[in-house]
């Protein structure tokens, strides 16, 4: 069964005819072709589809379009601002967070919750928050070091508004 | 080479050249192609571990609506497989399954959805047959054999090897020990399922994009498979969302939607679920072994006799190899001066094991540094200074006849002694905390290709833009290694040129000249050496032109920065598109290739292929781990790890690489296991086969050891695989320390040190692990004298 769908996307209002019982990772990838969203397992293990839906991190392998009518949702290609790189996206490629970058959509949309929440986290708290994001390729630590780097970034952006853009690693 | 230049790129932690993409969401995996017309393909699997194939019927499923094509066995009956060797897979099963998940039949639909639901019309008569399911059964049962080429019964392969004497190796020793120890299958698990799409032009050409390791050997058993000559088939691996050695086959997916293209002339894509890529494996063997080595009293081998056990699953994939490898790198790391290996490996009704990072050498590498642990209590040695005293020279040959460049192990194992204190730590300890040494050894890429051919490894051709942009040509794969990156580096830094000026076009059979593909750490040195040879003549003929002009010497000219200029007066300079454009005015359209091939230099004797190496890398590592006496519970507080790279050409990068392998490594030695249950997959889930979460990992403290290696572009080894090794048996070691238990096996579970302070309670030797080998024939070995003279220049 098709129906109607309204969806806010990275800011702007997607219409769109489709199955209901899609989910909203395939309403996004193949509706909507947001491929920066990526799949590892389809059943809520491992946190690779993670979008922000209202500002928190959720698996969109897990939630059926028709309850986020009326949401704000965000995917990773909504991240950076008129082609300006979030600090977080910009400290990721700087040190080597991203090897593979498959998981790294949905790392960063979950990071990018966290420091919206919490703009000086210690490391804990940054494991907490990015549990249930698997990544094989890094061990994690680079990925720690590079949320961290972009939150003492955004944190003296906000003191200095012109002052952030940073040295290459 | 450019040893003496000043160095701009190179040994500087630079951004990959494809990071910005993989973080604003724009790197497209295979997944994420979507042609116009296309259509999905779905794959029916065997609900049963060994049977025959009685009857298939599609016609139920094409009567469906939605369903375009369907296919069976039938309709590609040509087996393949990586190995020339092992040629025994078949896209589609004709009359036999051999494991739960084995490809049957396949449909093509309009979607998924209707594929799917294709799939459950399709009618398919089994006649089961008894399963073979662990080693000891395959070696037991003769009367049902899973394959008939297997060398004997279902023993795929039979090796016996023995280098030098190890009887009067035997005699010389002061102490001999002998060991039995098990290290269980695992999966590469990447967040990337695998997928593929294929198009078939009007032109009569196949296009198939893959998320494949090795596009080159894709290419190969694509032509074989379909019948088509490789000049109508291009291959192109995309980006590959982690690999770690479970890309690097030739996969039923990628002939099914090739052929399902060709059949309906429509572009068709298949995305395996992850329960299937559990299936579809190639990991990490599981591996049974016996070690008895003798010892003088000081540390030194007298003699070692090695047996490995392989359980192989259902096909040959790279097993043949993988038999091999777990006898070739013992020699590498400390003298063994007299050598017996004795392996096989067993067909069982399971999903295929095959090459995982590390590629069958941290099984043995786990019973080795497990067993000189062992000896150091034994002999009353420090299990660093054993070590160290015992260390295979630089230059040298070891007596299975593998040639060793550099050898930084002495530095790894210093660097990693004295950041965790381990010499002063470790006498001080409270109980239930410990610390634990192991060393290891890899390849900086494998000495022959896997199909026996003189040609290079690794190709690469350069072309040169009047605007001075340089494109790099290549077959190399990048799984995320940063593989493209170094490529761009090595270019730009040979034409003195900043990195946005590089383009590099790779992984594409149309396109690119032929690199192997991304598998045993291969690709820096191969592809570094080829850029560097196809940089050369560029460099010449621009700074020919640019020394005409400037009326210099070409010997003084520097060329940096995007310019070319003159070393004693700075401001004679030109652009570097200056230079081009009067080179290109000189000598024709600007271009050049530069290829790479290993040296020749293994032994005489079968297996002498599997071993040899440009360059050896070197790891040291240092667990410290604290265990809970009274549950058994222990966790891993922190890793030192440190690798001798050679050089690092890129430092960021190669810590990457190493604190990936760590972490690989901890999850193999803490809890992953690929195991089943009558031929089913136990826990074919990410939830369910536990993977470390970023909760899981301790700090890694990384060292990096320059030995500069002079086989690699800029000295560099390999970093990739390597430091994997040697954190199973770090931990083993540590966990004895803290506990006194000897846990042989891996993983280690809390509930198997548990049951080790059990018998310890009950004041039994506290060891968990194999108690036994199944009884084999071993043939007569092949004996091989040792090289002649044992240091080399």
């Amino acid at each position: 069964m098709k129906q109607l769908i309204t969806l806010t996307v990275n800011g702007q209002i997607r219409e769109l005819w489709t199955s209901v019982h899609k989910t909203l990772l395939e309403v996004l990838r193949e509706d909507l072709f947001l491929t920066g969203t990526k799949h590892g397992c389809e059943l809520g293990e491992c946190g690779t589809c993670s979008v922000l839906i209202d500002g928190r991190p959720t698996l969109s392998c897990l939630v059926l379009p028709i309850e986020v009518q009326g949401s704000d949702i965000l995917t990773v290609e909504g991240i950076a601002k008129n082609g300006r790189p979030h600090p977080l996206q910009t400290a990721f490629a700087e040190l080597g967070a991203a090897q593979c970058g498959y998981c790294t959509p949905g790392i960063l949309v979950t990071a990018k919750a966290l420091l919206e929440s919490d703009p000086r986290p210690d490391e804990q708290s940054i494991r907490q928050a990015l549990a249930g994001n698997l990544c094989r390729c890094t061990g994690y630590c680079k990925i720690i070091e590079a949320v961290e780097l972009a939150a003492e970034r955004m944190r003296s952006h906000n003191l200095q508004p012109e002052g952030s853009g940073g040295s290459s690693g | 080479m450019a040893e003496t230049r000043e160095l701009n790129l190179i040994g500087n932690s630079w951004t990959k050249v494809d990071a910005m993409g993989m973080v604003i969401g724009e790197t497209r995996f295979a997944d994420d192609l979507h042609l116009p017309h296309m259509l999905y393909c779905k794959i029916l699997r065997s609900p049963h571990p060994h049977a025959l194939i009685k009857r298939v019927d599609l016609g139920p499923a094409l009567k469906r609506s939605g369903v375009v094509a369907a296919i069976s066995g039938h309709d590609l009956p040509i087996k393949y497989g990586i190995l020339p060797v092992s040629q025994d897979e078949e896209a589609l099963c004709v009359d036999k399954v051999r494991m739960v998940g084995d490809p049957v039949a396949a449909i093509a639909a309009l979607d998924e959805e209707i594929a799917e639901a294709a799939l459950e019309d399709i009618v398919v008569e089994y006649e089961p047959l008894p399963a073979i399911l662990s080693i000891e059964e395959a070696i037991a049962q003769e009367g049902i054999q899973i394959h008939e080429y297997a060398q004997q019964g279902n023993i795929h392969r039979l090796v016996s090897l023995e280098f030098g004497n190890i009887e009067d190796g035997f005699a010389l020793a002061d102490h001999i020990r002998e060991d039995l120890f098990y290290y269980e299958g695992n999966t590469h698990l990447p967040m990337e399922q695998h997928a593929a799409l294929a198009r078939y032009g009007a032109d009569g050409r196949l296009t198939l994009w893959s998320s494949t390791q090795t596009p080159h050997y894709v290419h190969r058993a694509l032509a074989k498979v379909l019948e088509l000559p490789q000049s109508r088939i291009q291959v192109i691996a995309l980006p590959v969302g982690g690999g770690f050695g479970g890309k690097t086959d030739p996969f039923s997916h990628e002939m099914v939607v090739s052929k399902l293209a060709m059949l309906t002339g429509r572009p068709v894509k298949a995305t395996l679920t992850r329960e299937e890529v559990f299936y579809t494996h190639r990991g990490r063997h599981p591996v049974l072994m016996w070690i008895r080595t003798g010892m003088e009293a000081d540390g030194a081998i007298t003699a070692m006799h090695f047996r490995s056990f392989l359980d192989g699953g259902a096909y040959g994939s790279y097993g043949v190899a993988s038999t091999y490898y777990t006898g070739a790198l013992q020699t590498v790391t400390y003298p063994i001066p007299n050598y017996k290996f004795e392996g096989l490996r067993v067909f069982t009704n399971k999903p295929p094991c095959g090459p995982k990072r590390g590629h069958a050498t941290p099984q043995p590498r786990f019973a080795l540094e497990v067993q000189l642990d062992k000896f150091a209590q034994d002999l009353n040695l420090d299990p660093a200074k054993l070590r160290l005293k015992h260390l295979v020279p630089a230059h040298s040959k070891t007596v299975n006849h593998l040639t060793i460049t550099t050898m930084g192990l002495g530095k790894c194992i210093q660097k990693v002694v004295e950041a965790s204190g381990f010499d002063d730590r470790r006498g001080k300890m409270p109980p239930g905390k410990g610390l634990g040494l192991a060393c290891s050894s890899y390849l900086t890429g494998a000495g022959l290709p896997i199909y026996w051919n003189k040609m290079p490894h690794s190709g690469v051709q350069i072309k040169v833009d009047r605007g001075g942009g340089v494109t790099v040509f290549c077959g190399s794969t990048d799984i995320g290694q940063g593989s493209d990156s170094v490529l761009a580096a090595i270019v730009a830094e040979e034409l003195g040129l900043s990195l946005d000026r590089v383009i590099v076009v790779t992984a594409d059979t149309d396109l690119t000249p032929v690199d192997l593909g991304s598998y045993s750490s291969r690709v820096t040195l191969m592809t570094g050496n080829a850029a560097i040879v196809a940089a050369e003549p560029l460099r010449n003929m621009i700074l020919s032109a640019a020394a005409e002009q400037l009326d210099v010497s070409p010997a003084r000219l520097i060329m940096r920065e995007n310019r070319v200029f003159s070393a004693d007066d700075p401001s004679k300079e030109l652009l570097f598109e200056e230079a081009a454009q009067l080179a290109e005015a000189t000598y024709g359209t600007l271009g050049s290739v530069g290829s790479y091939t290993p040296p020749r230099r293994g032994g005489r004797y079968k297996g002498a292929g599997v071993g040899p190496s440009p360059a050896y890398s070197y790891s040291a590592c240092v667990a410290e781990v604290t265990c809970d006496l009274a549950t058994g519970q222990y966790e891993v507080n922190k890793i030192w790890l440190a690798h001798d790279v050679g050089k690092a050409i890129n430092p960021t990068l190669v810590i990457g690489q190493i604190e990936g392998s760590v972490y690989m490594g901890l999850g193999e030695t803490t809890m992953e296991e690929q195991v089943y249950r009558r031929g089913l997959h136990k826990i074919p889930s990410m939830l369910d086969y536990k993977s470390p979460t970023m909760l899981d990992i301790p700090e890694i403290e990384s060292f990096l050891v320059e030995t500069h290696d002079s086989e690699g572009p800029y000295g560099a080894k390999e970093a990739g695989q390597g430091p994997l090794l040697p954190v199973a048996p770090a931990v083993a070691n540590a966990i004895y320390h803290a506990t006194g238990v000897r846990v042989d096996e891996v993983p280690i579970t809390a509930e198997k040190v548990f049951k080790g302070l059990q018998q310890q309670v009950r004041g039994r030797r506290a060891r968990i692990g194999p108690t036994q080998i199944p009884a084999v024939e071993w043939p007569e070995p092949e004996r091989v004298d040792p090289p002649e003279e044992l240091l080399v220049e």
